[in-house]
């Protein structure tokens, strides 16, 4: 019950981290909970309320319950694939496709001897199907990889703010007299 | 490789005013189907109005003013209970600011005055957009002294999109990036820099190390990690903000206004190294 309480609780974590947390559903949430649970707990009677499964992860507690009010996975949230081995958690799990701001969301997570080995995303679209990049993090770009200015094709110049007499040799100051 | 804008015959058309201790310029194509004259009309009637709106907002506004509300405010002579109700308005959004931006956005000076010139510019752009827009002027871009707001496009009826230039901190007759300004998403670019007017930065000096009273501060971590910011936002005053918080806070709040925002930005270290959000990757 423990692993399978961690296994739970770490695809919670996993959707969470891909983005789930961008929706908020509180309507359907503790509806949901409840199946992510059973989903991985055949044992479970289907009346487990978000509260039981807080309980037998406190140390996740809150992971739990901030994928309640953000994901909203169907009733086959996490589904044991055939790739089940070694003991009865251990196998591929599949989150359902999540829609985000970011556009569809899926992750597999694979469990083998009771731990984590590999967390995939499955489905990482836009609207038009290109695949997209969830997160905004700043990252060392070289010049020539940043968007550029081509030839002449700018019609404002963005820059610390300049005092008047600075104006006068500054770019802008050209294109504002090229357009006047 | 140095900018030269080209002198073509662009369809939009420019105009100037000063304001602020800087220059604003108002850029807008004419509407389909008037004269030349009438397109020049128009433009400088806008242009007017814009003037007009930065004017009144430096005058309650500005601390060069010793009449202003606000240098009222500074030496004590006004409480802010009994300020303006835009003055108030105007504290408690750079206040909200500070908060929402974990202190590096500060607009309390070294002296205790609290110095809204950093939301004020934005402040003003923001408003001169609502009376361009009460004017029915759809197609514009604002640029106030490296800030820009725009609305529409440069070329309505071939649907182009404004596109900014970003000046190299290391060579002004230089751009060392681009970004597109559509309504939406990024209709507002602003920067910010280290080497700006240094009554405009927010220095975060560190009294912690000072032992003596000769001994000057130094800047607090993260205030000289970076000497330009830009940030691409929906709002002038969310990216205006935003570029004024990374600079002082360095790369911590780089990565917090990138987690927390829907912004693009391009932030360029001491050393040329260019950082930069997937917005701003050509």
């Amino acid at each position: 019950m423990n692993t399978r309480a961690k296994v739970s609780s770490a695809i919670a974590s996993a959707i969470v981290l891909f983005g789930g947390w961008q929706l908020g559903n509180q309507a359907v949430a503790a509806q949901h909970t409840t199946s992510l649970a059973t989903g991985l707990s055949p044992n479970a009677t289907g009346v487990t309320t978000p509260e039981s499964t807080t309980e037998t992860t406190p140390s996740t507690g809150s992971t739990s319950s901030g994928s309640s009010t953000a994901t909203t996975p169907s009733d086959t949230a996490t589904t044991p694939s055939a790739t089940a081995s070694a003991s009865s958690t251990d196998g591929t799990f599949q989150g359902t496709a999540v829609q985000t701001r970011f556009g569809t969301v899926q992750v597999q997570v694979t469990v083998a001897s009771g731990k984590i080995t590999d967390v995939t995303a499955l489905q990482l679209t836009d609207a038009e199907m290109r695949s997209v990049q969830i997160s905004n993090q700043a990252a060392p770009m070289l010049r020539s990889e940043v968007l550029q200015a081509q030839s002449a094709n700018v019609q404002t110049i963005g820059g610390a703010t300049i005092t008047s007499d600075a104006y006068l040799t500054s770019l802008q100051a050209a294109l504002d007299e090229a357009h006047f | 490789m140095n900018y030269t804008p080209a002198k073509t015959a662009d369809s939009f058309r420019s105009r100037t005013f000063q304001c602020m201790g800087t220059v604003i310029s108002l850029s807008a194509p004419p509407r389909p189907h008037i004269s030349a004259e009438q397109a020049a009309d128009e433009l400088e009637a806008a242009t007017a109005v814009v003037e007009q709106v930065f004017d009144e907002i430096d005058e309650r506004f500005s601390l060069y003013r010793p009449d202003s509300e606000a240098s009222q405010l500074a030496r004590g002579e006004l409480h802010l209970t009994n300020a303006s109700a835009v003055m108030r308005e105007q504290y408690a959004a750079a206040i909200d600011w500070r908060n929402r931006t974990n202190g590096a956005f500060d607009p309390v000076r070294n002296d205790g005055v609290v110095d809204l010139s950093g939301v004020v510019k934005a402040y003003a752009i923001s408003s001169a957009a609502q009376s361009l827009h009460a004017l029915g002027v759809v197609d514009w871009c604002l640029n106030a002294g490296g800030d820009v707001l725009v609305s529409g496009s440069p070329e309505p009826r071939r649907n182009e999109v404004w596109q900014a230039g970003i000046v190299d901190p290391a060579n002004p007759g230089a751009l060392i990036a681009a970004h597109p300004l559509s309504p939406g998403r990024t209709a507002a670019l602003a920067t910010s820099g280290s080497a700006e007017r240094g009554d405009h930065i927010w220095q975060r000096w560190d009294y912690s190390q000072v032992h003596d009273h000769w001994e000057a501060p130094k800047p607090r971590e993260g205030s000289q990690e970076f000497v330009q910011v830009s940030v691409a936002a929906a709002d002038i005053i969310t990216a205006d903000v935003l570029a004024t918080a990374v600079v002082a806070g360095g790369h911590a709040s780089l990565r917090h206004a990138a987690d927390t925002w829907d912004v693009d930005i391009l932030a360029i270290q001491r050393d040329g190294q260019i950082l930069a959000t997937p917005g701003f990757r050509a």
